[in-house]
């Protein structure tokens, strides 16, 4: 077991070996281990181009609930599905309790089910870089559906939305001064809004607030062929939760592959991918460069002998 | 996200509803730095061992407060039968000297009493926790 995976274990079926190996590929790269990006190269030139969907919205808004309960409808379709859950790091530890499983364990001994958590780790590129790869090994595999969950706290948290097809935006029923916060950015990242506990009494007035947000922008952007749907959910229950399932199978058959605003959607999703994998090469560089000759570089800057733009050339000069 | 960090899954078996403890370590080690995923309770050995393999883990750690030790016997089976050799279970709670006999017997790598400090079991894990460079090479 000293290898990286065969890429060829995880491309044809879905497995109890198939499932080992993309666990495996996953923690590899978690650990950037060597050796792991041509074979992300062969997985990448042989995805699938299977359906992401991106679930996010402020923490405890029920995301992981509402995912559980999706995978209970996508299974009784006989269909399969991946999720991939992304939980925050500690700032101070580093370390991290992975919480969304747990919502979902129902789902642990279903041979049509794999479900991964990751700790997002703090640093900018990386985060980006070890979710668009994971989704690399996972786009390689025969899933139906692919989910991402992730935690709508940080801008990296949102920004990591770019890698999903459609992005569905989990909110819960808000009074009035979470509304007026909630306005800035609200129209920008979303294709389906969904309201959540809507067993609270504030949840009509959420949808009213949401319905007149999207009506808005529809001014704005008259040209769209997808105008955000607003779905009242209850995770616990499971009401709602077929609603939203077929709001997302509707948004990819108005969303073909063929459509121009799904090839823009893909052509921004290759852009942001390959910037985070470009910006994560550039930080690890400044992480691993000797450490002694950053310092002696930073003192010549202290006395301005030289200057940050100058150790930047440095850096990008050296070879890695 | 070179770092090299520990994975761990914290668990309940069977119908054992005491919480606190394994939500409590949870904390202990991810103040430690490690990555715990808490799967809570009612876990059946199936779901357990399918998602330390999904999961990817270095190390299984079941709270046992409940008397359900042979349900923690087939978590062991069932890991072993899968061919995941490299991943220690630990147990802890209070268990009986004699079932801490025979757990470790069947391959229970270490048993933990109520009276256990964060620290030991911190330095076990570390210690313990499946070689971290082992794929690496
Ligand atoms: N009343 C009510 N509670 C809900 C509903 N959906 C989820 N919850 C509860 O909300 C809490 C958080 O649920 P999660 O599904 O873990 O929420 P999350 O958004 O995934 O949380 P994070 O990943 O930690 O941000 C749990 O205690 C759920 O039981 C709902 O529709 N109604
Ligand atoms: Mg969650």
């Amino acid at each position: 077991m000293n290898a990286l995976p065969d890429p060829g274990e995880i491309t044809n079926a879905l497995s109890s070996d198939s499932f080992r190996a993309c666990a495996q590929l996953i923690t590899a790269i978690e650990r950037a281990t060597p050796g792991l990006t041509p074979v992300l190269q062969v997985l990448y030139r042989g995805g699938r181009g299977n359906r992401i969907i991106g679930i996010t919205g402020p923490p405890g808004a029920g995301k992981s609930s509402l995912v559980n309960q999706l995978i209970t409808h996508i299974r009784r379709l006989g269909k399969t599905v991946a999720i991939l859950a992304i939980d925050p790091s500690s700032p101070f530890s580093g370390g991290a309790v992975l919480g969304d499983r747990l919502r979902m364990m129902q789902h642990s001994a279903d041979t049509g089910v794999f479900i991964r958590s990751m700790a997002s780790r703090g640093q900018l590129g990386g985060l980006t870089k070890a979710v668009g790869d994971a989704l690399i090994v996972l786009d390689a595999m025969p899933w139906d559906y692919i989910i991402v969950e992730t935690v709508g706290v940080g801008q990296n948290e949102l920004d990591i939305m770019q890698l999903a097809d459609t992005v569905v935006l989990v909110q819960t029923p808000m009074s009035g001064d979470d509304v007026q916060a909630a306005k800035a950015g609200i129209n920008e990242i979303g294709d389906i809004y969904v309201v959540n506990k809507c067993d609270h009494n504030e949840a009509d007035r959420t949808v009213r607030f949401l319905q007149s947000m999207i009506t808005l922008g529809l001014h704005l952007q008259p040209e769209k062929i997808w105008t955000q749907p607003v779905v009242k959910t209850q995770s616990v229950s499971g009401l709602g939760i077929e609603d939203l399932a077929n709001h997302i199978d509707h948004f990819f058959s108005v969303m073909k592959p063929d459509t121009p605003d799904m090839r823009l959607r893909r052509r921004h999703r290759i852009a942001y991918q390959t910037k985070g994998i470009l910006r994560d090469i550039l930080e690890r560089r400044f992480h691993d460069s000797n450490d002694q000759q950053i310092e002696n570089s930073i003192d010549a800057i202290l006395t301005r002998q030289s200057d940050p733009y100058a150790l930047v050339s440095e850096l990008l000069a050296a070879q890695g | 996200m070179s770092e090299q960090k520990i994975k761990v899954i914290i668990t309940m078996v069977g119908l054992d509803g005491h919480t606190t403890g394994a939500e409590v370590i949870s904390r202990v080690l991810r103040d430690a730095g490690m990555e715990v995923v808490y799967l809570g309770v009612n876990q059946t050995p199936g779901m357990i061992v399918n998602a330390a393999i999904q999961e990817d883990v270095d190390i299984i750690g079941i709270s046992a407060h409940a008397s359900n030790y042979s349900l923690i016997e087939d978590v062991i089976s069932l890991l072993r039968g899968s061919g995941v050799h490299d991943v220690p279970i630990v147990v802890g709670g209070n268990v009986p000297r004699h079932t801490i006999t025979d757990l470790k017997a069947k391959g229970i790598a270490e048993v933990f009493a109520p009276g256990a400090t964060g620290d030991e079991i911190i330095n076990y894990i570390r210690a313990n926790a499946r070689a971290q460079n082992e794929r690496a090479a």
